[in-house]
């Protein structure tokens, strides 16, 4: 300790920290770790249950094929994977764009009676139950196409995305600083232009966390796919068509009295796992490349 | 080149109250202006007046004349064409976070829908020359964050970014407020030498930093510009006795 500190000034210095406070410091660090450990527990419990369950069934033909009739050994879900990609797919489309839109407009115009009444929609559609969505979509696009379809289901999943999105964007661009859209004004940049190449990019790493939180909520919904995407025994690449998923799927077997389907059940819930773990991954890895270094 | 600045008139109101009361000062093209005169006086207000920032705050608004040049800045013009053509600087340096030091300076340029790589790359040095930050960032400029130097170099960089789109006014509140001595003493060397091309407004809470940089001196007191003159009469011999009592030391 440097001789003119204002501790030495006071005679303090020699003074060693209490054992009272030395005994709170390591409290509170123990509990805030344990907190940290009780966390990361049931994650680290579901996933290594899902792995000793479920790698045993996971093979080539499992990744490949679809699924063989009652009775057949083998076969897989790849036509459950593959429509899972495909509703998602849409689901995304469809909700990412519209949800960060909402988002811009909540935080950046809507200071007002409308975007209150906005916000509260958003937050009354988070809490609808996801089975409800699927009716939803159903009458929307079911009834109208007159088929169940890859669509809806997709449309079903992009209703339960759009408000978590919204919420989360308009969060993420009030959180930047008024200074930094006041610095682009000051250079004549137009308002919509600062906040879409200077608000909105400013936000971006928030706002990709939120469209990730909703991707990875919607992945594994299954209620909202049941009277949509219906679910499917055989590959369909089409729209318009029933379509299989994952999470249906895995309901569907699961709830078989067949003991090879609750294998594959397993097997089932594990890839959607992974699945959902890699793009969130790839989407960040992607996301970090354009950022600048310093940047904070 | 820098213009001259008429100001006849001036109102500005924060929702009912009143910030401005009739501004009437005729700012010379070529020279640095100061204003000066104690927190909540409306000096700010005055030169976020001048380029129309003051109306982004909500239920903000003004009347009154202000003409730039030959430009009528309240008449005809949108908001953002004025700006275009009057840089402004602000108190705390907010370069874009996301951006590097070269993508802060070219910001204006790009933003605006200008293309040719070259004639930008050319800009920006001379930019980044003109604020006396060249030498410091020119090895680092793509790959570092603007918002990874010190705050006096940031507070180059946003200047460098307002001299970038070329203004013919250059608006300063508070330059250096933020910032210590040395980096103080750099902006205002630097205010020296770009009053040859720029007309400059500076706002400022420290009285011998108007009187190191500007030619002219307005004094503000609650709302109203209580005396304008050459600086060296301002602070010598001000014909106003509450201008005396605000240099002096005895309020604000």
């Amino acid at each position: 300790m440097p001789e003119h500190s204002v501790t030495a000034e006071l005679g303090l210095s020699a003074t060693p920290v209490s054992w009272w406070r030395r005994a709170k410091n390591v409290t509170v660090t123990f509990a805030a770790l344990g907190a940290v450990i009780l966390v990361l527990l049931p994650l680290g419990a579901v996933f290594g249950y899902l792995v000793y369950k479920g790698i045993g069934s996971i093979n080539w033909a499992f990744l490949t094929q679809s699924p063989k009739p009652v009775g057949e050994p083998g076969g897989g879900m790849a036509n459950a994977i593959a429509g899972t990609v495909l509703i998602l797919g849409i689901a995304s489309s469809f909700g990412v764009p519209i949800g960060i839109g909402a988002g811009i407009y909540l935080a950046e115009y809507g200071r007002n009676r409308f975007g209150n009444l906005i916000r509260f929609t958003a937050d009354v559609l988070n809490g609808v139950p996801s089975i409800v969505v699927g009716i939803v979509a159903y009458g929307l696009v079911v009834l109208s196409q007159r088929h169940f379809s890859a669509l809806a289901g997709g449309v079903a999943l992009a209703i339960m995305m759009i408000p978590i999105i919204t919420r989360a964007t308009e969060e993420m661009l009030l959180l930047v600083p008024n200074t930094v859209r006041e610095a682009a004004y000051g250079l004549g940049v137009s308002r919509w232009r600062t906040t879409i190449s200077i608000t909105l990019r400013t936000a971006t790493s928030g706002v990709i966390t939120g469209v990730m939180l909703a991707f990875a909520r919607v992945a594994g919904e299954t209620a909202p796919l049941l009277f949509t995407a219906f679910g499917n025994q055989y590959w369909n690449w089409k729209l318009n068509q029933p379509t299989a998923a994952l999470s249906l799927q895995i309901f569907v077997y699961a709830i078989s009295p067949f003991d090879e389907w609750h294998r594959q059940a397993w097997a089932g819930a594990l890839i959607l796992i992974v699945l959902i773990v890699v793009s969130i991954m790839a989407v960040r890895i992607a996301a970090s490349r354009g950022m600048m270094k310093g940047a904070n | 080149m820098g213009v001259g600045i008429q100001v006849e008139h001036l109102n500005a109101w924060f929702g009912k109250t009143q910030a401005l009361r009739d501004i009437n000062i005729q700012i010379a093209g070529n020279h640095a202006t100061a204003v000066i005169g104690p927190s909540g006086c409306g000096k700010s207000t005055f030169v976020r007046c001048l380029n129309r920032m003051h109306e982004t705050i909500p239920d903000a608004r003004a009347t009154g004349r202000v003409r730039i040049g030959e430009l009528d800045v309240y008449n005809g013009t949108s908001a953002v064409a004025i700006r275009r053509r009057i840089g402004m600087v602000f108190q705390k340096p907010n370069p874009f976070p996301t951006m590097s030091i070269f993508g802060n300076v070219a910001a204006g340029l790009r933003l605006n829908g200008f293309r040719n790589r070259k004639r930008t790359a050319e800009i920006v040095e001379r930019s980044l020359r003109y604020s006396a930050l060249w030498e410091e960032v020119k090895d680092i400029m793509h790959k570092k964050s603007g918002a990874s130097l010190s705050g006096g170099q940031q507070q180059r960089l946003c200047i460098a970014r307002a001299l970038a789109v070329e203004p013919e006014v250059l608006l300063m509140d508070e330059p250096c407020s933020a910032l210590d001595p040395i980096s103080t003493g750099k902006i205002e060397e630097l205010i020296f030498q770009l009053k040859e091309q720029f007309t400059i407004v500076i706002v400022t809470h420290n009285m011998q930093q108007a009187s190191r940089v500007a030619e002219f001196t307005g004094f503000f007191l609650l709302g109203n510009l209580i005396e304008f003159d050459k600086t060296e009469k301002i602070f010598t011999t001000p014909s106003d006795k509450r201008t005396e009592d605000y240099i002096t030391g005895r309020f604000g």
